[in-house]
């Protein structure tokens, strides 16, 4: 049996506090608070204790999914970014690079959100960017 | 925040405004009880009954949407008595002269009107901040989901300069950011007007700068923020949307426009963990992987950059946000090729230059706090020490406006809407999370037992709200933490969605966000009406 603590951030509210995940054979069992932590200092709340819930859910996707005829279908990865990249090529050409927006995410990464803007201001040429901040 | 949340602790003394810690920041009103248990003086403003108030030396209930009017009034006795920080405001800001001439208006007797707050208790206010030394003012959506968010601002931002209270240990100016990288979203040009490190789009400078790493021409307009692209995409402006972990259907201002309005989308790309109520009417669906299986940094509402690890494997046929993005570039004819998220953010921290001293290896598990220059920087603990970003504080003379809904007739009651302590936003993750779910698993509106008295109405039984956008049904819950004539309505629940109620037309002119907080409304007990006779007759002949 191997058991692991990885250290992470609770991603619930933006207090940002110290948690540790424990692994047991690979599997996510707990969550625990990380005791040196400077935000938390070894405490969490109801949420923080129970950050493990949702990833361990049975709600999650598991696979990209194409609507075909109003039904979603599974697919693979080449096929949904194919499509993906195809139908926003053919708006670009047709409507201009402002005729997209992208929403990217308060419950991204750092890194991901500055990939996310680059996408939209490098690859679709568009400052059309937002996220939930407002909301 | 300008501050620290350990700070907080060497304040003597903590205002929250539009903010209900103990439920949302549980681990932010931890210091706020520390730093009470050792001798600071708690006052509490909020509209609504809230676990702190309970706690505090001074608590007060003011009118939804009324907070310029308090703040100015609290401005108006602490000027009144000479408590401000004269030599401060000398040295430090500009603007004086001009605001406290706005301020001379805002006399008790007006204030106490417009706020329904007494004169005693506007008083105490007054004296526990004016008085304290070092104070700290906290702040979350209570303060900007109003037409007049800015301006709710600025009054909180007057009020910590008049009294020399920005650019101190223990103080500062301290909005609490409801999502866990809603910070980092920011500062990595999640916004349509700026690039990372909020350098703006029009700025030729930064366009060059950032064109030369990229590799390409950028666009020099600013682009849509969120409530202008809803209406964009009815307008026939918007044809293609990626949404990526963000679930507008239930989040954004109207229900029934947004819904409208994606119908009317040529394609829809949902990023997210789950088939949230948006990934639902998505053309194409990218099944994220979630926070333990993949690595990277966040910022927290203290500007902390912090390191996160992978634990297990990405679930199923998953992949890291990081890594999707990165092939629907290169699909789409730009080369995006990262081995990890490391070389990522170093490429982020090069173009940033409040991150700019920031690695992997520096970050640790503690994190460092932005601005952090260079290598050599040790990460910023509270912000403003000897000057502001822009030199001088600016004072902004601001005027209370109202609401942009006021109760009438038609709609008597005052709806506001928020968070429970069991959930988050709009559910997706805790309502699957069991422990969290069995707290509460339904939808609810609270109502104060006066009001529910008059309409006959118990506990759990079934209210039905109207407002000029729509209607729902949810249960009553009877609580004097609102006052009667209010409502409060929590917007985890898909089933009775808040946002069908609130408006997507009333929002901020400059920061652009919906009022959520005031809406006006009307309340009655749940009736089942009798379909006309000629309606059952069709329904029969259409199932015979």
């Amino acid at each position: 049996m191997k058991c692991t603590f990885v250290p992470s951030i609770c991603s619930y509210c933006g207090t940002g506090c110290g948690v540790l995940f424990e692994t047991i054979d690979g599997k996510l069992i707990s969550t625990i608070p990380m005791k040196s932590h400077p935000v938390s200092g070894g405490k969490l709340c109801i949420k923080g204790w129970n950050l493990h819930e949702h990833i361990n859910s049975p709600m999650r996707l598991k696979k990209p999914l194409v609507k075909t005829f109003g039904r979603f279908i599974n697919t693979s990865w080449d096929e949904a970014i194919q499509i993906t990249a195809d139908r926003f090529k053919d708006i670009i050409e047709k409507y201009g690079p402002d005729s997209i927006g992208v929403l990217v995410s308060a419950k991204m990464s750092n890194e991901e959100n500055y990939l996310a803007q680059k996408l939209a201001r490098a690859v679709f040429g568009t400052n059309n960017v937002d996220h939930c901040a407002r909301l | 925040m300008t501050n620290s949340i350990d700070g907080i602790e060497k304040s003597n003394c903590i205002f929250i405004i539009g903010s209900n810690t103990t439920a949302n920041h549980p681990l932010v009103s931890r210091r706020v009880m520390r730093a009470k248990e050792k001798g600071a003086k708690l006052i509490v403003a909020d509209p609504r009954g809230i676990q702190l108030s309970r706690f505090a030396d001074v608590a007060i209930r003011h009118k939804l949407g009324s907070d310029v009017a308090l703040l100015n009034g609290m401005m108006h006795i602490i000027i009144k008595n000479g408590w401000h920080d004269k030599d401060y405001i000398s040295k430090r800001t500009e603007g004086y002269e001009e605001f406290a001439a706005e301020i001379e208006k805002a006399t008790p007797e007006i204030t106490a009107l417009a706020t329904g707050v007494s004169e005693e208790d506007l008083y105490r206010m007054a004296e526990a901040y004016g008085t304290a030394g070092a104070a700290s003012l906290l702040y979350a959506m209570g303060i900007t989901q109003h037409v007049t968010g800015v301006d709710n601002v600025k009054s909180c931002c007057n009020l910590a300069m008049l009294c020399g209270n920005v650019g101190i240990p223990g103080g500062g100016v301290n909005p609490l950011r409801g999502q866990n990288n809603v910070q980092g979203a920011c500062d990595m040009g999640g916004l349509p007007n700026v690039f990372t490190g909020y350098q703006p789009v029009t700025d030729e400078k930064a366009r060059a700068k950032f064109s030369e790493a990229w590799g390409c021409t950028l666009n020099e307009k600013p682009g849509m923020t969120i409530t202008d692209m809803i209406p964009g995409i009815l307008e026939g402006k918007i044809k293609g949307l990626y949404v990526i972990g963000e679930n507008p259907k239930l989040s954004d201002p109207d229900w029934n426009h947004l819904n409208h309005a994606l119908q009317e989308l040529e394609f829809l790309v949902v990023q997210d963990l789950f088939l949230s109520e948006t990934a639902q009417v998505a053309d194409v669906v990218f099944s994220a992987a979630a926070l333990a299986e993949k690595e990277g940094t966040v910022t927290n509402t203290e500007r902390r950059c912090m390191k996160y690890d992978q634990a297990i494997p990405p679930l199923g046929d998953t992949l890291p946000d990081w890594d999707i993005i990165a092939r629907l570039g290169t699909a789409m004819g730009y080369p995006m090729h990262y081995k990890n998220t490391e070389e990522i953010f170093d490429e982020l921290t090069a173009l940033t230059p409040s991150y700019a001293g920031m690695t992997y290896k520096r970050l640790g598990y503690d994190g460092l706090q932005w601005p952090c220059p260079s290598e050599d920087h040790p990460g910023t603990v509270y912000m403003h020490k000897d000057t502001f970003s822009r030199g001088l504080g600016k004072f902004h003379a601001v005027a209370y406006q109202l609401p942009a809904e006021q109760p009438d007739t038609e709609y008597p009651f005052s709806l506001t809407t928020g968070r429970m302590f069991a959930h988050f936003h709009t559910g997706t993750m805790t309502r699957v999370s069991p422990h969290l779910d069995i707290e509460q698993e339904d939808g609810y509106v609270e109502i104060n037992p006066r009001d529910a008295r008059k309409m006959d109405v118990k506990e759990g039984e079934l209210l039905t709200i109207c407002s000029r956008r729509g209607e729902l049904d949810v249960p009553a819950r009877l609580t004097t933490s609102v006052e009667p004539g209010t409502l409060f309505l929590p917007i985890h629940f898909g089933e009775n969605a808040a946002n069908i109620l609130t408006s997507s037309e009333a929002f901020d002119p400059l920061a652009k966000i919906p009022e959520f907080k005031v809406s006006a409304v009307s309340v009655k007990k749940y009736k089942v009406e009798a379909p006309a006779e000629a309606q059952v007759e069709a329904e029969v002949e259409a199932v015979s």
